[in-house]
């Protein structure tokens, strides 16, 4: 691409924040196979949408890539069996977001040697019905965090076209590193898998967005998209939270805003985090569904930081105990990164096609925080990717005054915490932003049943 | 020891946190304040460091004895009411009788802020507004400057003067600031006093040097919006120098416009008072030329001769309409 505009500058977006990095702990450490465990966890929930509808019943015998679950509904994909195994139990379970869902389990045949029976998908054989109905049946989300069905991405309605396939290497989350490992040991994967999706979407260009902090993976991909038969350009990024997020990206690589209620799709772009691309590579070049992913295991108050290539379901504890264990010093466990991930209050939640770490801090990062007024000075409104005035809802979320907050587009919020970041008066604004948005939704949907009836 | 049998810690992210705190924050301009404070005791010695002592207790004692018991403590903690104090006691000239002083840091305080529901609720800058009731109160005692005389240990008797009694004004010398001597007898001040403060004044309003330096500092740190400042003395060498051009005879040059009275002061600390000033960028803009503006029709036209203390003021009225009518637009909107 030697006519490229973008060779050799580092672009972003405006606003953000910059917090400690903590990615030295873990982006050194080589993916690790995680070896399976007595027992499995799956929450049929594990996506946004519907839950899938279980195939199985207690006692069956299932084998490894098995699928144990199918989608119910479009916005909703396959589960399948991580392990041969049986179906020891169908029921509520916890999951990592503290509620009880329905799930399966499974009790690991100990005498299996676990080998995939799995054949590679004829991708000739495909057209792009056939393309999108296989990724669901994969069970494929989204592995950035969201774990929104992939598929649905993909199947772009008629009056729209996809110009630009958009992969998002960011990792701007502190501490996590998985993206950043599958990009340094899985590059040919990553461009297969563009290869793979734009045989149906037909895209002009391929973007790898990857911040500058990940030199060795900007190098790797680099090097292949060099010689790749589709144009494919990493994009170098500045290393600023929230430059994953999906708006953020492609304001930084476009220098375009995704306009108000409008989808990436209206500008042409489809965004797709690295490890999900992967994933479609494995299901249609090795036969390998979803039943396993990467999770960084990090933190202060980790014993041995990893990149744990785990089976999905595997419980949390097992993971953290197969790494090496914790510190005394462990005070909080949470599930994703520290700006935007859920806390977790046991262990016994199992890892999801969502999770991409688990990270526990030591009392070091867990500080009372004391609130004093707001001084206006601004920062978060300096801070905000979205230029929302955090300030000025935050005043109004403590006096309960929800409908004026929409005024200011509160619902506009992806709750990137980049405003209670900053807060020097340590004012708890995205969390007051939460309750407003669930209060607000909550209204708008009873209003709208008080209109039908 | 295993994470199973411990007690964890449950909250929702973030879980990390900028270092900055508010205290902080109020802590680095004490700081930036100190060098400011130095120079007003080299220039008027023992007499400005007891309207400063007065200014800063009265300040913290209005301030303790209005908030609740269990958070007395609390907001004293927060550096606010000593900021107050500090920037009250240099807007005061030199042989301000005290017992005024503690009024002063009384009203501040109490009217100023504690009253619209404590920091950050308040929509004028307290000190400004405790030193706007000294002016409509003791209009003669705030306009008696002393010169710096080098005088250290010598108390100036006005300092020491009884409730509702001028005092003892034993040496009896003032001299007009150089903003009076302007305004009323058109005579210049050379520069070079008024950037190393050797003039007659209010106690922080002498040395511009220094004025400069910690708003650039403060710059630097970001505690302080730039623009603010930099729209006010914009203005103010715009607006001056085009009627200076006109008139050089009546009218004084904009470099003397800057350098003189209370206008790097209240440029660099009391128009950039985060909680009075607005929030988005355009209506700093229109807040700090709003404030510049009217700094030099109060000095050239108006029956005073300064004007910032009631420019900010009037400005810091008009925050809130300009924080409703200066929205940000927001990502992915059109306007």
């Amino acid at each position: 691409m030697a006519t490229s505009t973008y060779n050799g500058k580092t672009f972003t977006f405006k606003h953000g924040v910059h917090p400690e990095e903590f990615k030295d702990l873990s982006s050194h450490c080589a993916i690790q196979r995680m070896p399976f465990v007595e027992e499995y966890i799956l929450p049929l929930g594990q996506h946004i949408g519907a839950p899938s509808t279980p195939l199985v019943t207690k006692g069956q015998k299932v084998a490894r890539g098995q699928k144990i679950a199918s989608p119910a509904g479009f916005v909703s994909v396959a589960l399948h069996a991580p392990v041969d195994g049986e179906v020891s139990g169908i029921g509520l379970f916890a999951n990592p977001s503290g509620q009880m869902v329905p799930g399966i389990k499974i009790r690991t045949d100990p005498y299996s040697t676990q080998k995939m029976a799995a054949v590679p998908v004829d991708l000739e054989s495909l057209d792009n019905k056939g393309f999108i109905n296989a990724v669901q049946e994969a069970g494929i989300v989204g592995l950035g965090g969201a774990a929104f069905p992939s598929h649905v991405k993909l199947a772009i309605p008629e009056d729209k076209k996809c110009d630009y396939i958009m992969l998002n290497g960011c990792e701007c989350e502190p501490f996590l590193t998985a993206d950043h490992r599958v990009m340094v040991e899985h590059p040919e994967e990553i461009i297969d898998g563009i290869l793979i999706l734009n045989k149906f979407i037909k895209a002009r260009k391929a973007f790898i967005g990857i911040e500058v902090n990940k030199p060795d993976a900007i190098a790797a991909l680099q090097k292949l998209a060099a010689t790749s038969r589709f144009p494919v350009e990493v994009i170098q990024l500045a290393v600023k939270y929230p430059q994953g997020a999906e708006k953020m990206m492609i304001t930084a690589i476009l220098g375009k805003e995704v306009p108000h209620g409008k989808l990436p799709l209206d500008l042409g772009v489809l965004v797709a985090n690295v490890g999900t691309v992967k994933a479609i590579a494995d299901y249609f070049r090795l036969g390998q569904p979803l039943i396993e992913r990467i999770v960084t295991v990090t933190g202060t108050a980790v014993k041995n930081p990893a990149n744990i290539l785990v089976p999905l379901g595997t419980p949390m504890k097992d993971v953290i105990a197969w790494s090496g264990g914790v510190t005394g010093d462990a005070a909080r466990i949470l599930l994703g990164g520290p700006m935007m991930g859920a806390v977790q209050k046991t262990l016994d939640t199992p890892v999801v096609k969502g999770t991409s770490g688990i990270l526990i801090l030591g009392n070091d990062l867990v500080k009372d925080i004391t609130e004093y007024n707001c001084i206006r000075c601004g920062r978060c409104v300096e801070a905000c990717p979205l230029y929302l005035n955090p300030s000025m809802m935050g005043l109004l979320a403590k006096k309960g005054r929800w409908e004026e907050m929409l005024d200011y587009h509160v619902l506009d919020c992806f709750e990137c915490a980049s405003c209670s970041y900053v807060c020097p008066s340590g004012i708890p604004l995205v969390q007051s932003f939460r309750v407003a948005k669930g209060i607000l939704r909550e209204k708008a949907a009873k209003e709208k049943t008080a209109g039908q009836s | 020891m295993t994470p199973y049998n411990k007690k964890l810690s449950v909250s929702t992210s973030p879980f990390l946190k900028a270092e900055d705190t508010t205290p902080e924050i109020m802590m680095t301009v004490v700081y930036t304040l100190v060098p400011v404070v130095l120079v007003a005791l080299y220039y008027f010695g023992l007499g400005a460091l007891l309207v400063i002592l007065t200014a800063v207790f009265s300040c913290l004692f209005t301030e303790w004895l209005f908030n609740k018991p269990g958070q007395r403590y609390a907001t004293l903690k927060d550096g606010s009411a000593l900021i107050t104090g500090l920037l009250l006691a240099l807007t005061l000239p030199p042989g301000f009788p005290l017992w005024m002083v503690f009024i002063g840091g009384f009203v501040a305080i109490a009217l100023g802020k504690v009253m619209w529901g404590g920091l950050g609720q308040n929509i004028f800058n307290p000190a400004l507004l405790g030193r706007a009731f000294l002016q409509a109160a003791f209009p003669t005692a705030i306009t008696t400057w002393s010169p710096p005389d080098g005088r250290y240990f010598s108390l100036r008797g006005t300092n020491g003067a009884l409730p509702f009694f001028q005092g003892t004004n034993v040496d009896a010398v003032t001299s007009a600031t150089p903003l009076a001597r302007m305004k009323f007898d058109h005579l210049p001040t050379d520069s070079l006093d008024l950037l190393l403060g050797a003039t007659g004044g209010s106690l922080g309003e002498t040395c511009a040097l220094l004025l400069l330096l910690a708003g650039v500092f403060l710059l630097l740190k970001k505690i302080i919006d730039w623009r603010i400042p930099l729209a006010i003395l914009l203005t103010v060498v715009v607006f001056s120098g085009i009627v200076h051009l006109v008139n050089p005879e009546i009218y004084p040059s904009p470099v003397f416009m800057v350098l003189s009275g209370g206008l790097l002061l209240g440029a660099v600390y009391m128009a950039t008072d985060l909680v009075t000033s607005p929030i988005t960028p355009k209506g700093t803009w229109i807040f700090g030329i709003g404030i510049g503006v009217l700094v030099v029709l109060i000095r050239l036209w108006g029956g005073l001769p300064e004007g910032v203390m009631y420019a900010i003021l009037l400005m810091n009225a008009a925050t809130p309409l300009l924080n409703k009518f200066t929205r940000i637009r927001t990502y992915g909107y059109t306007n």
